[in-house]
């Protein structure tokens, strides 16, 4: 069929009537559109905050016993396994050496004191995580809302690219059925099964029902948990006051895990 | 033509086994749906997060909808259309209820032959009820 002028013109005028009617259209059928929907929020008492942060004040521990009942805590409400052959051990939390928190070229003559502080290290919520760029299955990711690196274990299939990419070794691999080796299971919250990786949630779960995580109630003060960027937030007047050094910080990865040494 | 009976025979077979299926199906009657259990529970809350109806045929797109939701964006809060509250969690919320996996779960899922991996990592019946 030719084309011509007069052709054109009666198409844009049918399409313009057509769209022209649609509200009428609309308002004519039935409402069945009208009936309540199911509606999905945050809960009235989750802690909101952009970028969740931790300022760990390595002066009040002296030795690895005072980072034991935080560990504890950690590992007791995830179910985090107690495996004791080094090459399946599941950790989330976990004390660590100065030289292998921070290692690096260090000045000679350091105060020997802050050497031999047990440091207490975890998965660093990255604000630039490389785990979530290497990720195939987007099984980790950064949570928008709150900038919590978090695991959707439904989806991780086990590749520990993850693991391969964190430079903090943050993350362990189930090797074995981690149900076994949990000393006491806490039935409200899911365990791991094998061939999936874990790490810290940051307590996501804790968030959502208004409380703090886990490690840092059971400091007593010595960690500070809030959001970075608020500038009226505990975790900020911290670091306003206090020195503090973050765990290989060169790489570019921004970890929201600060230490006051 | 000489080989015309090997031919019929052939079709014969080659037909009888496609269509064996089918009547199959039709001289043996299936099995019964199985009959799931409620508990004590979940019987006296009268109807579950949404009608049973919609509960049969598209809980795992609910709980699909749950996961992404608490997982992805931290939403955790449903409120279905009566209103009522909900935390969306299978352990916590869906369990607590149906706490008799075997009888509930389990019944139609060995039923329907599918295998759901839910409770490699969540914990059926968590306060332990009968």
């Amino acid at each position: 069929m030719k084309s011509s002028r007069r052709r054109f013109m009666k198409l844009a005028g049918a399409a313009a009537l057509g769209l022209g009617a649609q509200p009428v259209i609309k308002a004519v059928a039935p409402a069945s559109e009208e009936s309540p929907q199911p509606v999905i929020r945050k809960g009235s008492n989750a802690l909101p905050a952009e970028q969740w942060a931790m300022v760990i004040d390595t002066r009040r521990f002296h030795s690895a016993k005072d980072l034991e009942p935080l560990i504890e805590a950690c590992h007791k409400i995830h179910n985090v396994p107690h495996l004791t052959n080094k090459n399946h051990e599941i950790k989330w939390i976990w004390e660590t050496h100065y030289h292998n928190a921070f290692p690096g070229n260090p000045n000679p003559y350091q105060s020997e004191e802050v050497e031999h502080r047990p440091f207490m290290v975890l998965c660093n919520h990255c604000e630039n995580p490389p785990c979530v760029r290497a990720c195939p299955t987007k099984a980790t990711f950064k949570r928008e809302s709150d900038g919590i690196v978090l695991m959707d274990f439904h989806r991780c299939i086990g590749c520990r690219f993850c693991m391969a990419a964190c430079p903090y070794g943050s993350r362990s691999f189930n090797f074995r059925d981690p149900r076994p080796f949990i000393e006491e299971t806490n039935p409200k919250f899911p365990t791991r099964m094998k061939g999936v990786v874990e790490k810290c949630n940051f307590c996501a779960e804790r968030l959502a029902v208004g409380q703090k995580p886990a490690c840092v109630e059971a400091s007593n003060g010595a960690i500070v948990f809030g959001d970075l960027k608020d500038p009226h937030s505990e975790v900020r007047e911290l670091l306003r006051e206090n020195f503090t050094i973050r765990r290989k910080q060169n790489l570019g990865t921004e970890p929201s895990v600060y230490y006051i040494v | 033509m000489k080989d015309k009976k090997w031919i019929v025979l052939g079709l014969v077979v080659f037909f009888g086994l496609l269509l064996f299926p089918l009547a199959w199906n039709m001289l043996v009657k299936a099995a019964p749906a199985p009959e799931v259990v409620l508990t004590k529970k979940a019987k006296a809350a009268k109807q579950c997060v949404m009608p049973k109806e919609y509960m049969t045929s598209e809980h795992m797109q609910l709980l699909d909808l749950w996961r992404h939701s608490v997982v992805r964006n931290a939403k955790r809060e449903y409120v279905n259309p009566e209103g009522k509250k909900f935390d969306m969690s299978l352990s916590n919320t869906c369990l607590d209820c149906h706490s008799n996996k075997e009888q509930f779960c389990d019944r139609c899922h060995n039923y329907a032959s599918v295998r759901p991996y839910c409770w490699d990592c969540h914990i059926d019946n968590p306060k332990g009820e009968e």
